[in-house]
């Protein structure tokens, strides 16, 4: 395994600069709470008013809204801004001289990106939401544990394949910047599929029943959506392995066409002398 | 005052030939900044389509305080980004250039930028409130156009007041608090949907504090000649919007102190 090493050492090291944003983390948590309330009390209007109508239980959906507050940071949703620095500034030809591979590279600095945030949010967001919330008298809101111990493990593991596959989406924005210097327009576009089509905007079981199929075989479900109904028992425990099966299969295929992508976008690259 | 004007105008026109010089990055992000609007709604969409109605609204009828708020926020995000950015003007110390010159601060600040891109959003609100003009059945009056003019005009001001009171806190803290995100893009979200929707506490912030329902909810349910649940008198709709103006003063009020506290980081 001394092949990782070097790529153990980036995430590492940009993991722990990443920890450093302590006060953003906490400026964040606030707007999530408050996000969090707002589209609770929203759904729970829509809920009281058509009561015929549950693609999911509301117990289910409170827990899903917060588990996305909490792992909000997960999410592709922004490019490394040191990546594309380089691409703009053209350092990106030092890249190549480096002995390591570029994408394993940028891989190991998404790993850092998607986790070292998320870590810092996660936790006092869950203590909120499953602790504060029923103090302050608003218990029917809560993050509600799982209602298994097998759907606790699922989530653990399709959690984890949802950072493997975010990483992959991370490094695909990136390299694209390659093409698209100015980028703003292109990677805007890929957040706003990222939230909306992961379950962060509206929980995707809300969407209209002729869109569902297509959502959950999307990459986007897999970031949120699949591991988040597992979590709440929407998806059965039994069906965890088909959860995996498609995270994994998303991954694979975006790692692929990332090394390709790059591939040929360093073939592009030219640089001038000086 | 008319100099003041005239100023505005040249800072706004300098601002808009600098952007214009980029077209093809312009409208990719114009066109960027549309489809990301466009997907907000579709959440809102999708919920009506779910569900048919909520407390006995619809559609069209939500989609008319959706359009007002979010013309009334890509105007006030069109001219107000100077606000936006100030906290790391002040980070720089490039605020002290501003205090140098003879004109007052604010409207060095609201022609320090304005931006073109954020068209995307009003073009998404406007179309968003013609669908709510054509789709429902609002019976329009001269009297109601005027009141949805107004009420935008209004709510242009009270989000223009949370952007100052958010550059204010700048003030103290050297880089501005994103906690305020909470109130501009949360309020902005809240103001989207009815407000009986919400907690009786969590409306009274919206109405009393930070009065983004003033601008919105209250007109809309006049425009809409719907009966007010919540209790308001008939004449709240007509007068709540003006609260939008009156908590901007507040926020300049605020902003007059800030400046008196401000201390230069000195690079």
């Amino acid at each position: 395994m001394t092949g990782l090493r070097p790529y153990r050492a980036i995430a590492s090291a940009r993991f722990r600069m990443l920890l450093q944003y302590r006060g953003a983390a906490l400026a964040g948590l606030w707007t999530q709470v408050f996000f969090g309330l707002v589209l609770i009390m929203v759904y729970e209007a829509f809920y009281r008013s058509a009561p015929a109508v549950r693609p999911m239980a509301f117990a289910q959906i409170t827990t899903y809204v917060w588990l996305g507050q909490a792992l909000l940071a997960m999410l592709p949703w922004n490019v490394d801004t040191e990546i594309r620095e380089t691409v703009r500034s053209g350092a990106i030809a030092y890249e190549l001289a480096r002995p390591v591979d570029l994408y394993g590279a940028w891989y190991a600095r998404a790993v850092a990106q998607r986790t070292a945030p998320t870590l810092l949010r996660a936790a006092p967001m869950a203590v909120f939401a499953c602790a504060v919330l029923p103090v302050i008298g608003l218990g029917e809101w809560r993050l509600a544990p799982p209602p298994s111990w097998a759907a606790a493990a699922g989530f653990v593991a399709t959690v984890a394949c949802a950072l493997v596959l975010s990483c992959a989406l991370s490094v695909l924005v990136n390299i694209s910047l390659m093409w698209t210097v100015a980028g703003d327009g292109a990677v805007m576009l890929f957040t706003t599929a990222a939230s909306l089509l992961s379950g962060l905007v509206i929980p995707l079981p809300l969407m209209p029943e002729w869109a569902q199929v297509g959502l959950s075989w999307l990459p986007f479900a897999g970031l949120f959506d699949l591991p988040f109904r597992i979590y709440n028992g929407h998806i059965a425990a039994g069906d965890v392995a088909m959860v995996v099966v498609r995270q994994l299969g998303w991954t694979v295929a975006l790692i692929g066409s990332g090394r390709w992508l790059l591939g040929r976008g360093m073939r592009r690259v030219v640089v001038l002398g000086g | 005052m008319a100099g003041a004007f005239g100023l505005y105008r040249a800072y706004a026109a300098a601002s808009i030939r600098s952007q214009l010089s980029y077209r093809a990055s312009l409208v990719m992000t114009t066109i960027g900044i549309f489809l990301v609007t466009a997907s907000e709604f579709v959440a809102v969409w999708a919920l009506f389509d779910r569900f048919g109605q909520v407390r006995g609204w619809t559609l069209p009828e939500a989609a008319l305080l959706y359009g007002m708020s979010s013309v009334s926020w890509a105007v006030c995000d069109a001219i107000g980004r100077g606000f936006d950015v100030f906290g790391d003007m002040v980070k720089t110390g490039g605020f002290d250039r501003l205090l140098l010159r003879p004109r007052s601060t604010v409207l060095q600040l609201l022609g320090q930028d304005f931006t073109l891109r954020r068209f995307g959003r009003l073009a998404q609100g406007l179309l968003v409130l013609g669908y709510a003009a054509v789709a429902g059945t609002i019976d329009w009056t001269v009297g109601r156009a005027v009141l949805l003019a107004g009420a935008i005009a209004c709510g242009v001001c009270a989000f223009l007041g949370l952007l100052v009171l958010q550059a204010t806190s700048a003030f103290w803290t050297i880089d501005k608090l994103e906690v305020w995100n909470a109130f501009t893009y949360g309020g902005l979200t809240m103001s989207r949907y009815p407000l009986p929707l919400y907690r009786p506490w969590f409306r009274a912030v919206f109405i009393f504090v930070i009065p983004l329902a003033c601008v919105t909810y209250f007109p809309g349910v006049v425009i809409l000649g719907r009966a007010e649940p919540l209790g308001a008198p008939a004449i709240a709709g007509w007068l709540a919007p003006l609260a939008g103006p009156a908590f901007l003063a507040l926020g300049l009020q605020v902003w007059r102190i800030g400046i008196r506290h401000y201390r230069s980081t000195g690079s």
